[in-house]
């Protein structure tokens, strides 16, 4: 497709095949559910300040998730953790994060009219869509959403009559994410093939953004990843329907005696963390690249160590399919096992530190902007550096048994998969809006919003270490029915007020957005002065992206403030000037 | 996109989509070789004969779809090949599903109070392979048409020759479980 062609309002806007639009249907769809996942979690989050009382937030519930006295009945806070944990993860920092950026950077960093397959494309949004509406609708039947954790560990996945949550719940949330999975290899395999093929005369792979490198190395891991989980899945549906055994021996249920005998449910465990762990880095790569352009763009350098940045995005991704075992420390693992995934899980620090340091580079003695989306960018940095360090004693199992299952644990890795991740996609929001919208984000509600969701986060997540090295358990309905952990109440008050305020400068940033779609300054063609080819691009969304003929590229996407330029950055359109030597 | 690219972009799809799959019956045979680890009353079976002329017949198809590329450059009809190959395919499922049957015959089932764990990984398996195979069974229904039309040439064959690559992949996928199944 060379040209623009002729849109309805069907094709333009709901069953586009254009990148940039299914772009914007990601992000939209994500940011709801985000809105959803957040509130579950304030929701939850009240419940923990204050064990049994009633809160005016839950007339956000079905009253039959209360009981007769206005608190949450303690099956349906499992259910929110459940669902808080499945949306965050899948929907919002998988599709919301992956979906929006791979589909919108792709084809304009590379210099493509679209992706390889657009038909593909937008069958990945529907059946992520779809999935969305299998999931929301669990939250709707008699028994429950799913409620055994968003790791849906047997025997409460593979039982119906475990729990409420296990019923009919389960069934939805297994539909869901195999629609989900569907999606995400579809969406995968046409990145993929997009970036390999579709590249513009000039683009080689050592020109590429970082974005696009981290967004392809993203894509290879989902489809090598996501079909585990697959199997995974299937085995659990013939579990729970058929009467098979893989994940079930000698269970009793209200005295009755189930025949399944011989599996196991650390099968399940093995399984579910192949896929888990590198699902880590699926949700956690974007972000770094997204963050590598953001610094570059901001401090006025060059990215410190390109190749060195791709090395090491290349070997986080090998490192993670080989240590899934870091999750497994207390189910009885060989020592000697737990000491190899131990070893492998530390290596992961080496390629971690060398992007940090990078990054660090990067910054050191830049022109600096401290734009929101710079600001959160360094935001990124700063959570993957705090999470990281703790992921350090998770990651030892010598260490981790001290501290799992605890809130030790929900801290970690809030903060260095939620926080560093989603700070990545408010940094791509804000860096790539005017692109999107052709109109700019008001700067000031983003810096309020920034240092707003800064403190609150780790108001939120910084105390949960302590909780955890006190030894309070996750996942508890109530730490009130346990005498020793009476003197932690005020943190968990502390911690619930910094999430509701979290979740109130939220609001900030979805007026900003909304406001700014329709009432934001116009923006120019490139706002940032960014050397890479989206911002050759017309202000006016085209399907096709450039009206003549494909931009040629000359030079990488970095030459900022190159001595004897004219100006602090150089589009890679630009050829080399006589006698100029590539970075 | 011209038509060179689109045909190289549509075999990486493939190529892809094979490597998604192969992880997928990777982690299957992962799983199976843990839990026969694990398991105490791990029942042992013994393959069906079936399952061995279906390795025949589906190593069989494969070798025809060899002589397709040839008889193409020849400018001759490959109406009958493809043909062949499609009811070699029907062929195999056929013994599958007699395999099941000998396999009920010896007491392993998939499922309830009779059934192992052993019996239940592989008609699963087996089952998730013939599964994929449908898929390549629709691909050779619509090619056996396009050929009895005389819609394929040497410079036009793509969509036989993805369904051809997808063959060979659940050919050699096949081998490897069926030696996986006896041997281990």
């Amino acid at each position: 497709m060379s040209e623009h062609h002729k849109e309805n309002f069907i094709t333009k806007y709901i069953f586009s095949m254009d990148h940039k639009m299914i772009a914007k249907q990601f992000l939209l769809t994500g940011m709801f559910m985000a809105v959803v996942g957040m509130l579950m979690s304030a929701i939850f989050r009240v419940q923990l300040a204050n064990p049994g009382e009633t809160s005016v937030l839950y007339n956000l519930l079905p009253s039959a998730w209360l009981n007769d006295a206005g608190g949450l009945n303690p099956d349906k806070y499992l259910a929110l953790v459940t669902m808080h944990g499945t949306i965050l993860v899948f929907w919002v920092l998988t599709a919301g994060l992956s979906g929006t950026f791979a589909n919108f950077l792709i084809p304009l960093q590379i210099g493509a009219r679209d992706m390889a397959s657009g038909f593909l494309n937008m069958l990945s949004y529907w059946f992520f869509f779809i999935a969305t509406v299998v999931l929301m609708s669990s939250l709707f039947v008699e028994s429950g959403p799913a409620s055994g954790g968003w790791t849906i560990y047997p025997p409460l996945s593979a039982l119906p009559q475990a729990i409420p949550g296990s019923g009919t719940g389960m069934t939805l949330w297994l539909i869901s994410i195999t629609l989900f999975v569907v999606g995400s290899l579809l969406g995968g395999l046409n990145y993929i093939v997009t970036i390999l093929n579709l590249r513009t005369i000039g683009m080689t792979m050592k020109r590429l953004p970082l974005t696009v490198w981290a967004l392809l190395i993203t894509a290879i891991l989902g489809v090598l990843s996501f079909p585990v989980l697959l199997s995974c899945g299937l085995l659990l549906v013939f579990d729970r329907s058929f009467g098979t055994s893989f994940y079930l021996s000698d269970i009793i249920i209200n005295g009755e005696i189930l025949h399944n005998e011989g599996g196991s449910p650390i099968l399940f465990e093995h399984l579910f963390w192949f896929l888990g762990h590198p699902e880590v880095y699926i949700i956690l790569l974007p972000a770094l690249g997204i963050v590598s352009e953001v610094i570059a763009v901001n401090s006025r350098k060059p990215i410190f160590g390109y190749k060195a940045m791709v090395g090491a995005l290349l070997l986080i991704a090998f490192l993670s399919f080989i240590v899934w075992g870091h999750h497994m420390f207390m189910t009885g693992m060989n020592p000697f096992l737990g000491s190899v995934f131990t070893f492998t899980t530390l290596l992961i620090a080496i390629p971690s530190a060398v992007k940090v340091f990078n990054y660090l580079a990067t910054l050191w003695r830049g022109n600096i902007r401290f734009t929101p989306a710079m600001l959160f960018a360094i935001g990124t940095v700063s959570a993957f550096i705090t999470g990281g360090l703790t992921g350090i004693i998770l990651g030892d199992s010598a260490l981790d048994i001290n501290v799992h299952d605890t809130y030790f644990v929900v801290g970690h890795f809030h903060i260095v998969m939620g926080l560093s991740a989603i700070y990545g996609m408010f940094a791509g929001v804000y860096h790539w809006f005017p692109k999107m919208y052709g109109r700019m984000m008001n700067k000031n509600l983003g810096y309020i919003h920034f240092w707003g969701t800064f403190i609150c986060a780790y108001g939120v997540f910084f105390p949960m270490h302590f909780l955890g090295l006190a030894g309070l358990p996750r996942r508890y309905y109530s730490n009130s029915a346990f005498p020793m952990f009476d003197g932690l109440s005020d943190i968990n008050a502390l911690i619930t007020f910094f999430a509701l305020a979290g979740a109130v400068v939220q609001v900030i940033f979805l007026f900003n957005f909304f406001y700014s779609i329709f009432k934001g300054t116009k923006a120019t063609q490139n706002p940032w002065k960014s050397n890479t080819l989206e911002w050759t691009t017309p202000i006016e969304r085209i399907h096709g992206n450039w009206p003549g003929d494909l931009p040629v590229v000359k030079r990488w996407a970095y030459d900022y403030s190159k001595p004897g330029a004219n100006e602090d950055f150089i589009l890679q359109t630009e050829p080399l000037k006589e006698g100029e030597v590539e970075h | 996109m011209d038509i060179a690219l689109r045909n190289i972009v549509k075999k990486q799809l493939l190529w892809i989509s094979l490597a998604a799959i192969s992880m997928f019956f990777a982690s299957m045979l992962s799983a199976f070789i843990v839990e026969k680890a694990d398991v105490g009353n791990w029942k042992e079976f013994i393959l069906p004969n079936y399952f061995v002329l279906s390795t025949g017949v589906i190593i069989l198809s494969s070798l025809v779809l060899f002589f397709i590329k040839p008889q193409l450059k020849k400018e001759k009809s490959i109406f009958g090949l493809v043909f062949t190959v499609l009811i070699l395919g029907i062929l195999f499922s056929y013994f599958q599903i007699k395999g099941w049957q000998q396999l009920t015959n010896q007491g392993i089932y998939l499922t309830g109070v009779g059934s192992n764990i052993s019996g239940s990984f592989l008609y699963i398996l087996t089952l998730t392979h013939l599964l994929h195979l449908v898929g390549g069974i629709v691909g050779l229904c619509i090619s056996t048409i396009k050929s009895k039309q005389n819609l394929y040439s040497i410079n036009n064959y793509l969509g036989l020759e993805l369904t051809a690559i997808y063959w060979h992949f659940l050919t050699v996928l096949w081998v490897v479980l069926f030696a996986f199944l006896k041997f281990y």
